[in-house]
């Protein structure tokens, strides 16, 4: 049988917010520095996605249906393209209309709502299928969470919510002796297929790229996989962001998919095809959320100090508030907030004493990072509240005047 | 009357209630026929100057500094081990002392430490940090030493000297050697204040030894002068009490449209153990449990800031309670003008001139008893700083009860309206004649 390997991307760009300080609670609600995002999503669409979604465009095209990859891309970023670069929205669209590109859903604001009780969760990943519907032409049924977030739990929400396969990480503490490299099953809903990220060989090309490594040595590797599905699961800002255009990285990935594609006995599938052709060969089982994030897998990263469990906490208390609200303006504000980048900048588990421990962190410290963000979540709260009266005075005079 | 005086920060420059106190001090000396040289590490040449001639340490070529002499103060002086690391690079009268030195700083194997400014090797120009720095003892005794030749150029000029707490003592004690004259040395805070019973002992042994040479020992508030009695054993006769007052700038009215309709209890200050700042966000917790009307705002920065915000998130109170971080000038008004209450919760403070300034911005203000402001105000609420139950009490009263905040905010603003440095100044004129005549 044939080794199948899957390259999935995911494209995500939160929306970074300006420096809100006390001053401007209840009289300043625009909380976006928006200089900073059209600059960094112009700069990550110059440098990664066109030229990445040219190289793919022109090898799907070359090797006419034996190359195919899977994107999942968030609305977050898709808002942003659409404002800040329309054209690599565009050419999003090509790929997807190649059909040999698959659109995973995913969550829509890149949130950690699979976390917490109630309609969130569900609300955000059908939000993230009309979107893809209405901008890619595909129903997904494929689904990818947040940073590869992952638990029986989740796994079940998600079969219940009709889709039959799922990618997560292939994390060692889960797996024991178990391979990534094969399709597992959900362990509640049976139905859901799990597609499990190869770490290793992934992160190979995401993170060590740098280290020297050519399209030879690569295939070594991925010939002495024993599996029968190989996923290469990566942020796509892997590609001219992460390691820069210099590096070669273009380079690389031409001469490996075309050597992959030559190669008997390997082949390309998306995600959804190679969950589908490949039977789960047992249960997994996930009691705890795992994610695909530092040594341990898990979700420490977002969740692992009292800064960001009282910031997750405050968010999600207004839950069914902004449910009750129903009002897109609202949603807007209560999308960016949900990102899960806004908890990652206040984690202290790298460095003592939480310093910019990330490349992508704008702020100087988590203690900064979690202050501005409260500024600016109290204020939307005031707005809330304010909105939640307003609606239910008119309310009263319309059911007093009927 | 003429007095030399070493301050350490000076208007617009302050990091601290010091140099507002100082400012506000020698301005109503001035008023009062004093001539005042002040003395500052470093001007930075923008001052203020109507009142005060400022001297910039840094520019004084220290071409002098007193011999040796076997005192009290001087054992003490050489308990400090830079002392001698500094008296290596004392400028040289000829050339050939200069060389004659300098191979011997070689031999000591001494890294030099001067720099030479215009090339001319034999007038050396030391520059001084007025910020608080890692070699913070090595710049106090290098202060000393220019201060030495201050005090010899300024001859004739000053009968009294007056140094600003203990980074100044040194310069006072050099100079009353240098000069004869006699010696006022002004307390706005001690190490205990700072450091609670974890006192550095070289800081502490500078004040010891300021106050001990000192004629005359002037103490911000009663409470400080207890400490300056009890705790560093001075003869309680020369230690008198002079309470600070406030200046106001005129026309300093701020309008500020309030963004929130809650009402804003404000902590503002360095943020570290002496203030008292956890003491705040505890009886903040205890507010948030009876009203939600309330939103609580730290102003302020400090190495206690980060356990701060560790500890509100902990209490889940991050929505209600906020942090600034450092405030200056008009975001300083800005943050009164948006207040209802005030709190200074410090566990010691000496004496603590904000709680005028939002008095002054009639914002009802709550205090703790560990504080030397609480000696002269009666329209304050005051509590012990441990008690947050009292303090919760407190806060909650003023932002719910309107009377009680209405009586407080305008009796406190007729209080502190009362408060003038002028009054100070008199009784700093008092303590300056009984140095002289104790001199004499």
């Amino acid at each position: 049988m044939n080794k199948t390997i899957c390259f999935h991307f995911n494209v995500h760009q939160p929306l970074r917010l300006k420096t809100y300080r006390f001053f401007n609670m209840g009289k300043d609600h625009n909380y976006l520095d928006m200089s900073a995002n059209r600059a960094v999503v112009q700069r990550v669409a110059a440098d990664c996605y066109l030229p990445m979604n040219n190289l793919l465009l022109e090898l799907i095209e070359q090797y006419q249906g034996a190359f195919k990859v899977s994107f999942s891309i968030s609305g977050l970023a898709v808002e942003q393209l659409k404002h800040y670069a329309p054209e690599a929205l565009e050419s999003f669209k090509r790929l997807a209309a190649t059909g040999c590109v698959e659109f995973v859903a995913s969550t829509y604001s890149h949130s950690l709502s699979s976390l917490v009780e109630g309609k969130e969760f569900e609300q955000e990943v059908k939000a993230d299928v009309a979107l893809i519907k209405k901008e890619f032409g595909q129903t997904p049924t494929t689904f990818v969470n947040t940073e590869l977030i992952y638990s029986d739990v989740i796994g079940e929400r998600v079969g219940n919510m009709g889709f039959k396969a799922m990618i997560t990480e292939g994390a060692k503490h889960v797996l024991g002796w178990k391979s990534a490299d094969y399709i597992y099953a959900n362990a509640l809903n049976q139905k859901l297929r799990i597609a499990l990220r190869n770490y290793k060989l992934s992160d190979d090309i995401s993170l060590n790229f740098g280290c020297g490594i050519d399209a030879d040595q690569y295939m070594e590797w991925l010939r002495g996989v024993n599996g029968e599905v190989v996923n290469l699961v990566m942020g796509y800002d892997t590609f001219g962001e992460r390691q820069k255009g210099s590096t070669g990285i273009f380079d690389f990935m031409r001469a490996l998919i075309g050597k992959i594609v030559a190669t008997d006995g390997m082949e390309f599938a998306t995600v959804g095809e190679a969950t589908a052709a490949h039977q789960p060969i047992g249960v997994m089982h996930c009691p705890h959320p795992m994610s695909w994030t530092d040594e341990e897998r898990d979700i420490t990263a977002w969740l692992g100090n009292e800064l960001q469990n009282e910031a997750f906490t405050k968010l999600y208390d207004m839950q069914s508030n902004i449910h009750k609200l129903d009002s897109n303006d609202f949603d807007y504000v209560w999308n960016f907030m949900k990102a899960s980048d806004n908890f990652y900048y206040m984690a202290t588990k790298w460095f003592s004493d939480g310093d910019a421990q990330h490349y992508v962190n704008p702020y100087d410290s988590s203690y900064a990072a979690f202050i501005n963000y409260m500024n600016v979540l109290s204020d939307f709260q005031i707005e809330v509240e304010k909105a939640l009266e307003e609606k239910k005075a008119a309310k009263k005079k319309t059911t007093k005047t009927a | 009357m003429r007095v030399l005086m070493f301050g350490w920060e000076f208007p617009p420059h302050i990091a601290g209630g010091l140099g507002t106190a100082c400012y506000g001090l020698t301005r109503s000396l001035g008023k009062l026929g004093v001539d005042v040289n002040f003395v500052v590490p470093r001007a930075y040449g923008d001052e203020d100057q109507r009142f005060v001639r400022v001297v910039n340490a840094s520019d004084v070529e220290a071409t002098y500094t007193s011999a040796p002499v076997e005192t009290a103060e001087n054992e003490l002086w050489r308990r400090v081990k830079f002392y001698e690391i500094d008296s290596n690079m004392v400028p040289y009268v000829t050339p050939e002392d200069f060389e004659k030195e300098r191979k011997a700083f070689e031999e000591s194997g001494q890294t030099c430490r001067h720099s030479k400014i215009g090339g001319d090797v034999w007038k050396e120009r030391y520059t001084f940090s007025g910020k608080y720095g890692a070699n913070l003892m090595e710049e106090v005794a290098r202060y000393a030493t220019v201060a030495a030749q201050v005090a010899r150029d300024l001859e004739g000029q000053f009968d009294v000297i007056h140094a600003h707490d203990w980074l100044t003592y040194y310069a006072g004690m050099a100079a009353k050697r240098v000069s004869g004259k006699p010696l006022v040395v002004h307390i706005h805070a001690t190490e205990y204040d700072r450091s609670g019973e974890s006192v550095n002992p070289q800081v502490h042994a500078i004040e010891l030894a300021g106050m001990s040479a000192a004629d005359m020992v002037m103490a911000v508030s009663h409470l400080t002068r207890n400490i300056v009695i009890n705790r560093y054993g001075i003869d309680p006769s020369k230690v008198v009490t002079v309470h600070n007052a406030v200046r106001f700038a005129e026309g300093q009215e701020i309008e500020v449209e309030r963004g929130v309709k809650d009402k804003v209890v404000t902590f503002l200050g360095r943020i570290t153990y002496q203030k008292g700042p956890d003491y705040f966000v505890e009886a903040a917790a205890k507010v948030l449990k009876r009203t939600k009307n309330v939103r609580f705002v730290m102003a302020g920065s400090g190495d206690m800031m980060n356990h701060v915000i560790r500890r509100v998130a902990k209490l889940g109170i991050a929505d209600k309670f906020h942090f600034t971080g450092f405030l200056r000038g008009d975001d300083v008004k800005k943050m009164f003008a948006m207040s209802d209450v005030y709190i200074m919760p410090s566990v010691s403070e000496p004496f603590g001139i904000s709680p005028l300034e939002a008095m002054k911005s009639n914002v009802p203000t709550i205090i703790s008893k560990q504080s030397g402001v609480a000696e002269v105000l009666d329209y304050a609420i005051k509590v012990d700083y441990w008690d947050i139950d009292a303090m919760a009490d407190a806060i909650y009263g003023l932002v719910t009860y309107p009377a009680l905040a209405h009586i407080f905010a305008e009796k406190g603003l007729q209080e502190v309206n009362a408060m003038k440095w002028d009054k100070a100044a008199g009784e700093v004129l008092d303590v300056y004649e009984k140095a002289c005549a104790m001199a004499k």
